[in-house]
């Protein structure tokens, strides 16, 4: 057996040390194109499993993957839902911000506590002999008002649903200020509605002319309301 | 010597040339490849015997792949070429472990 051994190992250094022969050379042909074609169809394999796959596999993964996309178009649909809803919540909530804003601009010419600017008039009471008192001035406010007067000021008082109108001995106190005249009372409202309900008969101007005073009206397109009032914190009523 | 010679220049030539392979050919050319990895071991098994022939290895390898080609495309048209490939390179790969086998009896055991 040992002889047999080595006959083996002497015949692999003879085929590898041996001149060719044509046979040799047949055979090399043949493993040169084994080694060409093993390198090659390892490579395929490598390139991609599709091009080797056959038909039956092919259709198979046809099949997976066209399930595949029909359950993704599924989620894009449920998440295009989602995304519509989203998008609707947003607007609607855009919607009530812009709309609670407005409000509390309407609020804020209401109560005061915002510059306003508009179609008015200004009425310049002038009293040279000091006969007006807060009544008069109270009645045009009143007047003003019925006639839709939506902001009033006098002289550097913003006049307000709270506002208050007292006589002292230094003249017309106005919300704790005291107004000096000539009175200047500034109204936004409709211009020719606010100046005819003043000059009604027996109305605010003939009543300051009883008074001795004298009242001019000047209809404005832009009536400039800046003097703002304080927002009192209510201490004690609570939204019901 | 020059055998194995071969052998490294074909791969080298297939890894730097990289041709596409013909869709025709895609399914034949693995069951090629077993069935002359086959041819080789067989080759190598019979020289170490005393009895290898240049022109019985060529036959043996040409015939090896072409048998198995046609085993594979007789498959492909029954519809069960899947299935015969599998069983050729079943066959072939346990050709090639006796084969194997033999020519580890040979250089170790003698």
């Amino acid at each position: 057996m040992a002889d047999s051994m080595a006959d083996a190992q002497q015949k692999l250094r003879d085929a590898l040390l041996s001149r060719p022969t044509r046979g040799q050379v047949v055979v090399a042909a043949l493993l040169c194109a084994l080694g060409f074609a093993f390198a090659v169809q390892v490579q395929s394999t490598q390139e991609g499993a599709l091009t080797a796959a056959r038909t039956s596999d092919l259709v198979r993964i046809l099949d997976d993957l066209g399930e595949q996309r029909e359950r993704l178009a599924g989620e894009t649909a449920s998440l295009q839902a989602t995304l519509d809803d989203l998008r609707t919540g947003a607007e609607g909530a855009s919607a009530a911000r812009q709309e609670a804003r407005e409000r509390l601009e309407t609020l804020g010419i209401l109560s005061g506590t915002l510059p306003a600017v508009g179609p008015g008039i200004v009425m310049t009471v002038s009293d040279p002999e000091g006969g007006v008192d807060a009544a008069d001035l109270l009645d045009a406010v009143q007047e003003l008002r019925d006639a839709g007067a939506e902001a009033l000021q006098i002289n550097d008082v913003r006049v307000v649903g709270s506002t208050s109108f007292i006589d002292s001995s230094d003249g017309i106190v106005i919300d704790g200020e005291v107004v000096a005249p000539p009175y200047l009372v500034r109204a936004i409202g409709d211009p020719g509605t606010l100046a005819s309900a003043l000059a009604i008969p027996g109305g605010v101007i003939e009543g300051l002319a009883e008074s001795g005073a004298r009242a001019d009206v000047a209809a404005g397109t832009r009536v400039a309301i800046t003097a703002l009032k304080d927002l009192p914190t209510a201490e004690y009523a609570r939204p019901a | 010597m020059i055998a194995l010679l071969g052998l490294v220049i074909g791969v080298i030539l297939g890894l730097v040339l990289q041709p596409t392979i013909p869709v025709a050919l895609q399914p034949y050319l693995p069951i090629a490849v077993v069935a002359a990895l086959d041819a080789v071991f067989g080759g190598a098994r019979a020289y170490l015997d005393g009895i290898f022939n240049d022109r019985v290895f060529v036959i043996s390898f040409l015939g090896n792949v072409l048998v198995a080609a046609l085993v594979v495309f007789l498959g492909d048209q029954l519809g069960v070429g899947a299935q015969l490939s599998t069983g050729v390179v079943v066959v072939f790969s346990i050709r090639i472990f006796a084969n194997a086998a033999a020519i580890r009896r040979h250089i170790f055991h003698g």
